[in-house]
């Protein structure tokens, strides 16, 4: 059981990167909608960062197929396991549908997606005002959702490592060392708060 | 906050951990206030947002399916052909391939999509070059020499000062002459807008980019510029009587003889600033003395109603701009940006479930085509 009661490296890696990438993008995405002076330097950041989001997905994706994570405890509640299974299938689709929602969102209202000053990515959508009326609800209707998921999880998280203490937040929070006596991969890893 | 627990493998669940479910409450609560915040939920009354401004010039009677600011216009076709100068000035693409298509659109100040043309004090030109790299170039330029003030916060409140009153039908002028006093470089514009001569059609009035942006060569050089496109149609003044009297459509009327006969022309004049010139306030003009390049020249060659047209979804945003041409830290460029995308929002979505304004006096249910 020692080899799967933690995530691997790579895997909380991945997770707390885009952790913090993910709650950036929220906050900028809301901030540049409202802000009259932060827009164009925001969205600058906001396009490429999406971008580079949904590649991570993809690769988290991937990698969780090749490598399960680590069961949760016999002791957790049914209701309670169900719902952290159907939370995580929300997290990850509202990761992958966001960036597909903002390539396809600006496609559809004639914007440019545009990456760098000198590299756009093409459309996939041809302009039609239904289709960006459509998509741009979607967008931020999405996102205010995976940003209420996420308080969700944080908290869920917390309830595990504060209230439970059953080792579900640890899994994703340190390595191994503890239990098995290898160097810890990840001594950074951030603190829950 | 209580401490993380040393060694979570036997686990010792406390009595009543209340301290650990306040903590996570407070975390969520605190993420959650500063969310709202940054989407400006919960500004404070002050704090001028994107949305807000756009509410404030619709003054809660908007007109369905238009743009929120210079809702009558038309839109137009055609291409740019650069200058043998203009590389030099910047690496843009448009200025080194040898001509690039055009599709824009012309309008006039206000927010009224069916105002009478003529008397109109701006006028305006919306363009899209797209060149075959992909990159686009967005330009929306007015009539006006500079901007009326330097900063979002003196737009709104020139917004709010130039409403007419209920009872006079005309601004307050108390409420005017205290924002002149807050915002004195509005003195200029209000100088511009009663001397400057009228033009008898969009296609004899210039067009200026008003916001410094910054030209980057090929050697990454970078310099400040303003632009304008100088229109090659000779000056012809619109008399009073004609602005007077003149039909609501009379630019769009004028424009098509004009195009019945020909193309329209005009040369894209760039203007480079000297190194203590202003660059982040358009309502400063530069002196004329500053050295100007013509970058090239605008053919307009149709034209086409908006409510058809190739135009009317686009958001013509400023700050849409190709690699060679970048923003400078001017305020006013970056809430033109914030307040298009409101209106471009608002308006599809408008026009998506067919709720489109009609003129006053149109009967019936039909919508516009």
């Amino acid at each position: 059981m020692n080899r799967h009661d933690h995530f691997d490296g790579f895997a909380r890696a991945l997770h707390w990167g885009m952790a913090v990438l993910i709650l950036a993008m929220l906050f900028v995405g809301a901030g540049m909608v409202a802000s009259l002076s932060l827009r164009p330097m925001l969205i600058d950041l906001h396009r490429p960062l999406g971008i580079a989001l949904l590649g991570l997905a993809v690769i988290r994706l991937l990698h969780r197929w090749r490598h399960p994570p680590p069961p949760l405890p016999v002791s957790l509640p049914r209701a309670q396991a169900l719902a952290a299974k159907a939370s995580h299938v929300a997290l990850y689709a509202a990761m992958l549908a966001m960036p597909l929602l903002g390539w396809a969102m600006l496609s559809a209202g004639g914007y440019p997606v545009r990456m760098t000053p000198s590299f756009a990515l093409p459309p996939i959508l041809p302009p039609d005002p239904a289709l960006y009326s459509l998509l741009r609800q979607a967008h931020g209707g999405v996102g205010y959702a995976l940003f209420a998921l996420i308080l969700l999880h944080m908290a869920a998280a917390l309830h595990h490592a504060w209230v439970r203490r059953d080792g579900v937040f640890e899994a994703m929070a340190r390595g191994r060392s503890r239990t098995t006596g290898a160097t810890d991969p990840e001594p950074e890893a951030p603190p829950p708060a | 906050m209580p401490p993380l627990p040393d060694n979570p493998s036997p686990p010792s669940p406390p009595p009543l951990p209340w301290g650990a479910w306040a903590a996570i409450a407070a975390l969520v609560l605190a993420l959650s206030l500063a969310f709202a915040w940054v989407a400006g939920w919960i500004a404070p009354a002050g704090r001028l947002t994107a949305s807000r401004l756009v509410d404030d010039i619709e003054n809660g009677k908007p007109f369905p399916g238009f743009r929120r600011a210079h809702s009558r216009g038309v839109c137009v076709a055609g291409y740019f052909e650069p200058s043998a100068e203009a590389a030099t000035l910047s690496r843009a693409r448009v200025f080194r391939q040898p001509r690039t298509p055009v599709q824009g659109r012309l309008s006039i100040g206000g927010g009224d999509p069916f105002g009478p043309e003529a008397q109109a004090r701006v006028r305006s030109l919306a363009l899209s070059l797209r060149t075959d790299d992909g990159q686009e170039w967005r330009m929306a330029m007015n009539s006006f020499p500079f901007f009326a003030v330097a900063t979002p916060a003196g737009f709104h409140a020139q917004l709010l000062a130039s409403r007419p009153d209920p009872a006079t039908g005309k601004p307050d002028p108390a409420k005017m002459a205290a924002f002149l006093e807050r915002y004195p470089e509005a003195a200029r514009f209000q100088a511009w807008a009663k001397s400057a001569p009228w033009s008898s059609s969009w296609a004899n009035t210039g067009y200026n980019g008003v916001n410094a942006f910054r030209f980057i060569d090929a050697q990454g050089r970078s310099r400040f510029v303003r632009w304008w496109m100088q229109p090659q149609a000779p000056f012809q003044p619109l008399a009073d009587t004609t602005r007077q009297q003149a039909e609501a459509d009379y630019l769009q009327r004028e424009l098509q003889a004009r195009l019945a006969r020909g193309p329209l022309r005009w040369d894209l004049v760039v203007t480079q600033a000297a190194d203590d010139d202003p660059v982040d306030d358009p309502s400063q003009p530069w002196p004329d003395a500053r050295p100007r390049y013509v970058a090239g020249t605008l053919v307009l060659e149709r034209s086409e109603p908006q409510a058809t047209g190739a135009c009317r979804d686009v958001n013509y945003d400023p700050t849409v701009v190709p690699d060679g041409v970048a923003l400078s830290d001017d305020p006013i460029l970056a809430a033109r940006a914030a307040a298009y995308s409101v209106s471009f929002n608002r308006r599809e979505r408008e026009t998506a479930r067919g709720d489109i304004a009609m003129p006053a006096g149109a009967e019936g249910k039909e919508k516009q085509p």
